[in-house]
């Protein structure tokens, strides 16, 4: 019998109850649907969280002094004296893949103004701070090189330290203190929002560091250097080429381990990725399972159905239908059931997701790789499932089959 | 091979059915039932046969057998030169499809199918191509004269209707035999009589049909008479009194008895 036939007869036959059919179906269109909606989510997500990160900076690395050691006493990372402010100049000098480099401390100061006051963290920074950091002044100034190398007595506010200290009027102009030091507003920056971790960017303060080292802790020693690499590609470059430097100028031997450590932002970024992922993973097997427990449902219908149908495979099988015949005849019945449901459910995944996010408020990102797993997926559970029941037609007897009352 | 070659060469040159010493045991729990004996029967091309018997005597066993849905326990059935016993359940499917053709008592129609495709199924399960198979249905239609009723349904058809849908079936692919088991079971006397004329001018045309029937009214139509009792052949005759079925019917009271609607 040729195939075109065999899709014609099934769907034919699928036509009779349309009402079992459709119900039958309704377990893998909620399966599908489900599955489509759960990995839209995850990867909305996914995505989401990348933006955050990439909000963070473009192509940023950070280099943290390594641990103190004293006898057998290990301090946190970050301990050392090691980085200065010589380290960050070398990095601008001789690293080619090195696109900026902002020196960097920070101190956490009570900051007044006028009869407000406010505890925020101060930080240092050079006057690339930010372009590695993708951040930008809505209003006013970023402090300069001139103010780098002054150690000028100025600084720029964050959103929240704005709303907190100067509610309702302009900063720009006015004097701060910090620790007794007055500092000039020159610059507020933008509104950046939370982090990944939920921390919010906008409580700060950013003063030049050589300011910060000299006029608030009175010390020599950076606790960080931000970097930004000149590319996503040159990132592992610049890593090896500020690694290897630092080693040079610290005159660590072969044996020495680093006395500093370089995170990648690409590091955090793959951490949080991988949680999403997980994320992902675990709605679509959940999801999946409904998509299992539908094609069950074809099973059991089709176990019906040939019961039902003996007589007609009886029929059938008298007039010259081989066993393949009616095995083909009944599996294609179970695909018909399972593709059309799995389109149907295509339709309902993507409208629900599109439903979810635009009622939720929650990014939902629809691939093609999920629209075809899930129609790949229903393929093989019609087959699957449908297997047992169009075996058991096959293998019936004729003579048995045709008598079945 | 050698029983085939042996059979091939002495019995069956000019045999549609030849079969020798056919036993049928089944096992019903612990007891053992002798459908059939040891029969042995051969029909010639273009015979007319009435397999008749009461019920038990295995008739229907017998054709069965006949019908490749059934094996036989023991024996040898040797069907247009073919060794059937020898033959794989693919084969057999075969064989029914190409060389039998089937007429049941209940019609066995695909129901919520047209005639035409319920004529047109055989042809499915063969080699035939599409166009051929339309106008092949069409023509076993036309000779059971039902041309004009091909887009019926099985239930929009009377009975007598139904059972010559199901004739056309049995005669789309040209088989070497019909066998019809009991096709006037559930048909009233007018209506049985002029499915008789069918398989009689089918036979005049020379095809070769066994039928089934404990009517000795219907057996009387047939050119031979073959009555079965207890698993054995009790007697095989010619049929001297052919009735024939058309001049019954001219003496029979018209009866508008052809329900559509």
């Amino acid at each position: 019998m040729k195939t075109l036939n065999i899709f014609l007869s099934a769907f034919r036959a699928l036509q009779r109850n349309k009402m079992r059919s459709f119900l039958t179906m309704l377990g893998i269109i909620i399966g599908v649907g489900a599955v489509i909606a759960m990995l839209a989510i995850g990867q909305g997500a996914e995505t989401s969280v990348q933006s955050q990160i990439a909000a963070l900076g473009t192509n940023v690395l950070m280099i943290f002094p390594g641990s103190q050691q004293q006898g057998g006493i290990r301090s946190g990372a970050g301990t050392m004296t090691t980085l200065t402010e010589d380290d960050a100049l070398a990095i601008t000098k001789e690293c080619s893949a090195v696109a900026y480099v902002s020196p960097g401390t920070r101190t956490n100061a009570q900051i007044i103004a006028g009869d407000l006051n406010w505890a925020t963290g101060i930080e240092g920074g050079s006057a690339d701070y930010l372009s590695i950091r993708t951040w930008s002044v809505a209003d006013g100034d970023f402090f300069t090189e001139a103010d780098i190398k002054t150690a000028g007595k100025v600084c720029v506010l964050g959103q929240t330290v704005v709303d907190n200290l100067f509610p309702g009027t302009s900063p720009i102009d006015q004097t701060v203190r910090i620790r007794n030091v007055p500092f000039k507003v020159i610059g507020v920056l933008s509104r950046k929002g939370q982090n990944a971790m939920g921390q919010d960017q906008d409580d700060i303060v950013l003063v030049p560091y050589t300011t910060l080292l000299k006029r608030l802790t009175h010390s020599t020693f950076l606790r960080y250097i931000l970097v930004s690499a000149t590319s996503q590609k040159t990132m592992s470059l610049a890593q090896d080429q500020i690694s290897d430097m630092l080693r040079n100028r610290h005159k660590l031997t072969a044996n020495d381990a680093d006395d500093f450590t370089i995170r990648n932002q690409n590091d955090i970024a793959n951490t949080a990725e991988a949680t999403t992922k997980i994320l992902t993973l675990l709605l679509a097997s959940i999801a999946s399972v409904s998509l299992l427990v539908g094609g069950i449902g074809i099973m059991n219908i089709m176990l019906v159905s040939v019961t039902e149908r003996t007589r007609e495979i009886g029929i059938r099988m008298s007039i010259g239908a081989r066993g393949r015949d009616i095995l083909t005849q009944f599996l294609i019945e179970a695909l018909v059931l399972s593709l059309v449901g799995g389109t149907l459910g295509i339709i309902f995944g993507v409208t629900g997701s599109t439903l979810i996010s635009h009622l939720a408020k929650w990014p939902s990102i629809i691939t093609p790789f999920s629209i075809i797993l899930s129609f790949g997926f229903s393929f093989v559970i019609g087959i699957f499932f449908g297997y047992y029941p169009a075996r058991k037609a096959a293998m019936l007897n004729p003579i048995d089959a045709l008598r079945y009352e | 091979m050698s029983v085939e070659g042996t059979l091939n060469a002495s019995t069956t040159g000019h045999h549609v059915i030849a079969v020798e010493h056919l036993t049928k045991t089944y096992q019903l729990g612990e007891v053992e039932v002798h459908a059939l004996r040891g029969v042995s029967v051969q029909v010639n091309k273009g015979e007319f046969v009435a397999i008749m018997g009461a019920s038990g005597s295995g008739k229907s066993t017998f054709m069965n057998i006949l019908g490749c849905l059934d094996k036989p326990t023991k024996g040898n059935y040797i069907l247009d030169g073919l060794n059937v016993g020898m033959l794989s359940r693919d084969e057999l499917a075969q064989i029914r499809n190409h060389k039998i053709g089937f007429v049941f008592q209940g019609f066995n129609l695909l129901s919520r199918t047209s005639a035409i495709e319920n004529v047109e199924l055989p042809l499915l399960y063969g080699t035939t191509p599409s166009k051929t198979r339309f106008e092949k249905a069409v023509y076993a239609l036309h000779q059971v004269g039902l041309g004009e009723r091909a887009h019926h349904y099985p239930n929009q058809l009377s009975g007598g209707q139904q059972q010559r849908v199901a004739i056309a079936r049995a005669l789309v692919n040209d088989p070497s035999i019909i066998l019809a088991d009991e096709p006037t079971g559930n048909l009233d006397s007018r209506t049985s009589v002029e499915v008789m004329e069918i398989f009689q001018k089918l036979n005049d045309n020379g095809i070769t049909i066994l039928l089934v029937t404990h009517e000795p009214d219907i057996a009387e139509f047939a050119r031979r008479q073959i009555i079965f009792k207890d698993g054995r052949v009790k007697t095989d005759r010619m049929n001297t009194s052919r009735k024939d079925a058309t001049a019954v019917l001219k003496e029979l009271p018209a009866i508008d008895e052809d329900i559509e609607e």
